[in-house]
């Protein structure tokens, strides 16, 4: 058996939406190199019907950390707002047909990068948004970033 | 093009090794210790693989145990030292960073059942000084433990030095010689080496076959536990195949030493040219007193199993040092040692030559890779970072 799904090999062979985004609405940046992953998320959003009109990443890491912020720039692109923050990382896994257990984090960081772009464009117009939109969503058991150590 | 770029990590077994297996699956099968004639014929092959292992590292046959493989050989040789050292009251180890998890993990289990050990700290050119064994020995040392050379980083190590300054200091000296083994000269009464660990899939052996050499003396303490084999010191019936395999193959590399390095050492350095001259790039380790066929360098501003991935889909087989190759957070533990930070051993890439990789392979992975390490360089935020200033370039 490989180690990743035919799924995960198509979107880190052919990553959707990769790239550097100009004049972005909100960028938000989660994981660090010194663990060896950082996902970088650019929204573009209508500011009338609150749609995220283009979406684009960079991202440092391994294989399914490029092909789970491929997926997700996906799952999340021309989709409201409101629709993105609900954007699950099971629901990433799901959609890349599975991933090893120990990849699962790497899907963790996708949702992360996509929250994160959102509460940055957020801050940015002056919305207001709720403690759910943490810094971190708290996937502490996937996560393994030893944020409490 | 298919090149298999992978041979520190296991190789192929050559023709003349499966040659010498053969036969012993349905023609001398019988087991070396029993007493009929089936047997004996079993027993002379068994004594004729001690016999090449004991010449070849000018050992003698009563010296060579077989095992499994070069973490059992390993695991062995270290229970050994601390089992007689604590007959003595010594009780204190002293080995490197850098070793290979065989011996770490058990250090780690000698630790917890009282004994202290010492881990040297690896110079940045991956080479360990006999000055700084001797700066480290205490009294109550009773086992010095360092590799013969680097699985990763393919550093050699002054194992003939260390030899001869644990013998005057009569501290017994093993060494894991499981990368050098079938690729460089081995010689234990010149080296003064009393335990020695050998891997024979390292150098076109089967898999699970392992030696432990120990010199004449030095009573090796029981880790499998069960029949007389071995002298008693290692139960279970003899996988005579592998051992006349891994025999065989020895011998065939053994022979071949000077004209194998002759022939992988200008293509190891030809890759390590044309790979640092990629910016910000880094080899690891000692640029010539390493492995004829190890080369092993740092990319920035990239991760390795991406840089892997990419690579397999290329045809060529390769093997990095990454956290997420690891199956851990950290990065290789040989790396972190030679002093590269975390975010930089993220981007290693180990290949590792053996004679029957060809120039040509050498150059179509000089076409390939520069290319590769600029698209997923581009992809990534880290290099981003590096080339807008906001991050300080390391390497």
């Amino acid at each position: 058996m490989a180690l990743y799904s035919d799924k995960v090999m198509d979107h880190f062979q052919n990553p959707r939406n990769v790239g550097k985004m100009e004049n972005a609405d909100g960028i938000g940046e989660v994981g660090n190199a010194k663990c060896g992953d950082i996902m970088r998320m650019y929204i573009k959003v209508d500011p009338k019907t609150q749609v995220i009109t283009d979406v684009k990443f960079n991202t440092f890491g391994c294989g399914s950390a490029i092909a789970t912020s491929s997926m997700a720039t996906e799952m999340i692109k021309g989709k409201p707002i409101s629709e993105a923050l609900k954007l699950s990382n099971k629901a990433v896994v799901e959609a890349l047909d599975g991933l090893p257990t120990h990849k699962i984090h790497c899907s963790v960081l996708a949702e992360e990068a996509v929250r994160a772009a959102v509460k940055d464009y957020f801050d940015r117009n002056g919305i207001p948004y709720g403690d759910e939109l943490q810094d971190c969503a708290g996937h502490c058991d996937t996560c393994g970033h030893g944020c409490e150590a | 093009m298919k090149i298999y770029a992978d041979h520190a990590a296991t190789t192929a077994v050559s023709d003349t090794a499966m040659a010498a297996m053969l036969p012993c699956f349905q023609g001398v099968y019988a087991n070396p210790s029993s007493l009929h004639s089936p047997g004996q014929r079993a027993a002379e092959k068994l004594a004729q693989a001690r016999e090449i292992f004991a010449r070849n590292l000018n050992a003698a046959p009563r010296e060579i145990t077989f095992t499994s493989g070069g973490s059992e050989s390993d695991v062995q040789a270290l229970r050994t030292g601390a089992a007689l050292g604590a007959r003595k009251g010594k009780r204190h180890i002293l080995s490197t960073k850098f070793e290979h998890h065989a011996v770490l993990h058990t250090l780690k289990a000698l630790e917890k059942e009282g004994f202290t050990v010492t881990l040297l700290d690896i110079p940045a050119d991956g080479v360990v000084t006999a000055e700084a064994v001797r700066e480290a020995m205490r009294p109550d040392t009773c086992l010095v433990s360092v590799m013969f050379a680097n699985n990763e980083i393919g550093t050699v190590q002054p194992i003939a030095d260390i030899g001869a300054l644990c013998r005057e200091a009569g501290v017994l000296f093993h060494t894991d010689a499981v990368q050098a083994a079938g690729h460089l000269p081995i010689d234990v009464e010149a080296m003064h080496i009393d335990l020695l660990s050998l891997s024979a899939h390292k150098f076109r052996g089967p898999k699970g076959v392992g030696v432990l050499y120990a010199r004449r003396g030095v009573a090796l303490e029981r880790v499998i536990h069960g029949g007389a084999q071995e002298w008693g010191k290692r139960a279970g019936t003899e996988n005579l195949p592998g051992i006349c395999g891994a025999a065989a193959a020895f011998d065939e590399a053994c022979a071949n030493l000077k004209e194998h390095a002759a022939y992988l050492t200008p293509l190891r350095d030809k890759l390590i040219a044309g790979l640092t001259a990629i910016p910000h790039t880094v080899l690891n380790g000692d640029p010539v007193r390493r492995l004829p066929g190890n080369i092993n360098v740092c990319f920035e501003g990239i991760e390795g199993e991406s840089l892997l991935l990419m690579l397999d889909a290329k045809g060529i087989a390769a093997s990095s040092g990454s956290a997420c190759t690891s199956g851990s957070l950290d990065p290789s533990h040989v790396l972190l040692a030679l002093g590269r930070p975390h975010e930089v051993a993220h981007g290693s890439l180990r290949l590792s030559l053996d004679v029957d990789n060809t120039p040509e392979e050498i150059d179509y992975i000089l076409d390939v890779l520069p290319g590769i390490v600029s698209y997923l360089r581009e992809m990534s935020p880290v290099w981003d970072e590096l080339e807008t200033g906001r991050r300080p370039h390391l390497i």
